[in-house]
């Protein structure tokens, strides 16, 4: 079953209690930040971190706190998994994306092409792993919802099938046109994600890419490059041979003379 | 040449000395790397996960040996006979380059030792994938296009060595390695296709994998003369002023093909508009067309500055900084895409590593040079 999950920012009060689920449930250690003007904490995603809020002051236009969850969008074409040279990122029927770090050779293309900067990576140890939010993937499988999900007092994230989230974003959004934007982040975003945010600033002020292009990333590379790389081999030899070819049969025409 | 001014160079000079204090400094601290893991050597980071080594040392390093297949197909496809004399020593460089390509790639995997898992775990939807597996087997082709002649040198198995050295078995491996070239050398640039969000627009076109390749045979021509001309020094024999001029002439051609295919792509796609932008970008992609292009294109485009040294010298090495630049470009701007201004900066163990890999580089090539037929069993044929 595909999955998803709506994110709607204007409910998040902030309290981080996700982030506390998430390290919870992956036995991931706490991590020590010291207080620097901004309430994000910790201060960004990284190996130890696969959930956080983010604290958005917007002090230009109409003045707002916002508080926005950041993890993995779990893309339903991810550009990570189609970068890995070893399949060790992939995309499972659950829609999370999950990573084998046995079959990781370490070469961090993934944090190359991920277009939303997610994948982390242990800097500090000699037999270093990807990290990223896996979508508790274990946990879906079991029949339940994420750590951040379950734990969310505000119901900010809404957790169930594909297509039942959209459409339920898009009854949000209809129902209080005044309140939210018109817009549902990730629905196309690098081809749709499985993740999808809706709010009521523009997703611009709160720090959201918007120059993602709203297509499928994986098809990029495939339709430029890689489908069509056994053709032009196949051409290349071609032109080769018949050089050699002409260019043979001409300096035996010339022995003759 | 004659064997004998070669055997009676003396080997360690000064510079040879310098050259081989470098490797061993670098691998000092290459073991202890493996030791102690990326972090505690290097400056990269979650927002800089490439750095010098992957920049320089693989996907420059890799260009620049481009010298390889360009002039084996001179050489053995278009049947240009006098690129016979340079051939075998611009497949020594490309072998050794890739060797070093190969060393830094080994070092900058967060996990060197699973280095082997791309050739039995496919995953042929990957640029990576096809880069390891074209480079592991174009790597291959090398070292069989190496080894008669240190079978010859030793004088062992003769059988091997003969068969290696028949002509249609010469004339496969260099269709093999134009082939891999062609693969990996694009693929290199391909790499960037899946950062559309993240690499500024002079760079980022669905076309970077063809221009990668172009750049790639202008600079390895390039890589290939500067050689030609400092193995003449070292050898202490006059210049070979007509392969020479030759080259110039191929690199100048392949300056302006580059050239061309890089604007129309620009101009078809509307982004010459950010040529005149007035960006940090924009006048990075100035110095790197102006000085790494235009300037050496038309330098070259002149008979008598093919015919002088200096000259060569001159706009042989601003195309090879051309090169440099271009691929710093991209990849340290498409980084510049992963969020935050954090600047990066190589660490000294970063710069020591590469530049004691290059020392080693040329330490091996001067060895085998002198101890292996290179140069002068070329003069025979």
């Amino acid at each position: 079953m595909a999955n998803g999950v709506l994110v709607d920012i204007t409910k998040c009060i902030g309290c981080r209690s996700c982030q506390i689920a998430c390290k919870a449930w992956h036995s991931l250690d706490a991590s020590y930040n010291l207080m620097n003007g901004n309430l994000t904490m910790p201060k960004e995603l990284n190996d130890n971190n696969y959930t956080l809020i983010e604290f958005k002051e917007n002090k230009t236009s109409n003045r707002a706190w916002k508080f926005i969850k950041k993890q993995c969008f779990h893309c339903k074409e991810p550009a990570c998994a189609s970068a890995c040279p070893v399949g060790a990122l992939r995309k499972m029927k659950n829609s999370s994306v999950i990573y084998d770090q046995w079959l990781c050779i370490g070469c961090r293309y993934c944090m190359i092409a991920c277009p939303f900067n997610i994948p982390k990576y242990e800097w500090n140890t000699t037999n270093p792993w990807i990290r990223k939010c896996d979508f508790c993937d274990d946990r879906i499988d079991d029949g339940l919802e994420p750590a951040c999900v379950k734990a969310c007092p505000m119901k900010v994230m809404y957790f169930g099938d594909y297509k039942n989230i959209v459409k339920e974003a898009k009854r949000r959004i209809k129902n209080n046109p005044d309140k939210y934007i018109n817009y549902i982040y990730g629905e196309k975003e690098a081809g749709g994600t499985s993740w999808i945010y809706i709010s009521d600033k523009p997703f611009e002020e709160l720090g959201f890419k918007m120059n993602i292009p709203k297509k499928s990333y994986p098809l990029i590379t495939w339709k430029n490059s890689l489908s069509k790389i056994l053709w032009e081999e196949a051409g290349l030899l071609a032109i080769l041979g018949s050089l050699l070819y002409l260019r043979t049969r001409k300096d035996k025409k010339g022995d003759k003379n | 040449m004659n064997t004998k001014a070669i055997s009676d160079h003396k080997f360690f000079t000064f510079k040879t000395k310098i050259l081989l204090v470098l490797s061993i400094a670098a691998i000092i601290l290459i073991i202890y790397r493996l030791i102690y893991g990326l972090g505690r050597v290097t400056n990269l980071s979650d927002t800089t996960p490439w750095g010098l080594w992957i920049s320089f040392d693989v996907i420059t390093g890799v260009a620049l040996a481009a010298g390889g297949f360009t002039i084996t197909f001179a050489a053995y496809i278009a049947g240009w006979e006098k690129y016979k004399a340079i051939a075998k020593a611009a497949t020594l460089t490309a072998f050794i380059g890739y060797l070093l390509a190969v060393t830094g790639v080994f070092l900058d995997l967060g996990k060197p030792f699973s280095i082997w898992h791309p050739l039995f775990f496919w995953q042929p939807h990957s640029v990576m994938f096809e880069i390891v597996v074209c480079i592991t087997i174009y790597t291959t082709v090398l070292f069989l296009e190496f080894l008669p002649w240190l079978l010859e040198r030793l004088n062992i198995l003769t059988g091997l060595k003969n068969l290696l050295e028949k002509k249609s078995v010469i004339l496969v491996l260099v269709i093999l390695g134009i082939m891999l070239s062609y693969g990996h050398q694009s693929s290199l640039g391909g790499l960037f296709l899946l950062a559309p969000d993240k690499l500024h627009p002079l760079w980022y076109t669905h076309f970077i994998h063809h221009l990668f390749y172009l750049s790639a045979i202008c600079a390895g021509l390039s890589m290939v003369s500067i050689e030609t001309i400092f193995g003449s020094n070292m050898l202490k024999k006059p210049y070979e002023l007509n392969i020479l001029e030759g080259l110039a002439r191929g690199t100048s051609i392949a300056l302006l093909v580059y050239f061309l295919v890089r604007f129309i792509d620009l101009a078809i796609n509307n982004r010459l508009i950010y040529v005149y932008e007035g960006s940090i970008e924009s006048i990075l992609f100035i110095i790197e067309i102006s000085l790494g292009v235009l300037l050496p294109m038309v330098i070259l485009s002149v008979k008598n500055m093919r015919l002088s040294i200096p000259a060569l010298i001159l706009s042989h090495f601003m195309v090879i900084g051309g090169l440099l630049l271009n691929r710093f470009n991209v990849v340290f701007l498409t980084e510049k895409g992963l969020q935050s201004n954090r600047f990066y900066l190589p660490s000294w163990q970063e710069i020591i590593v590469t530049i004691g890999l290059i020392s080693l580089g040329i330490f091996l090539y001067k060895i085998i040079v002198i101890n292996l037929p290179i140069f002068n069993s070329s003069a025979k044929e």
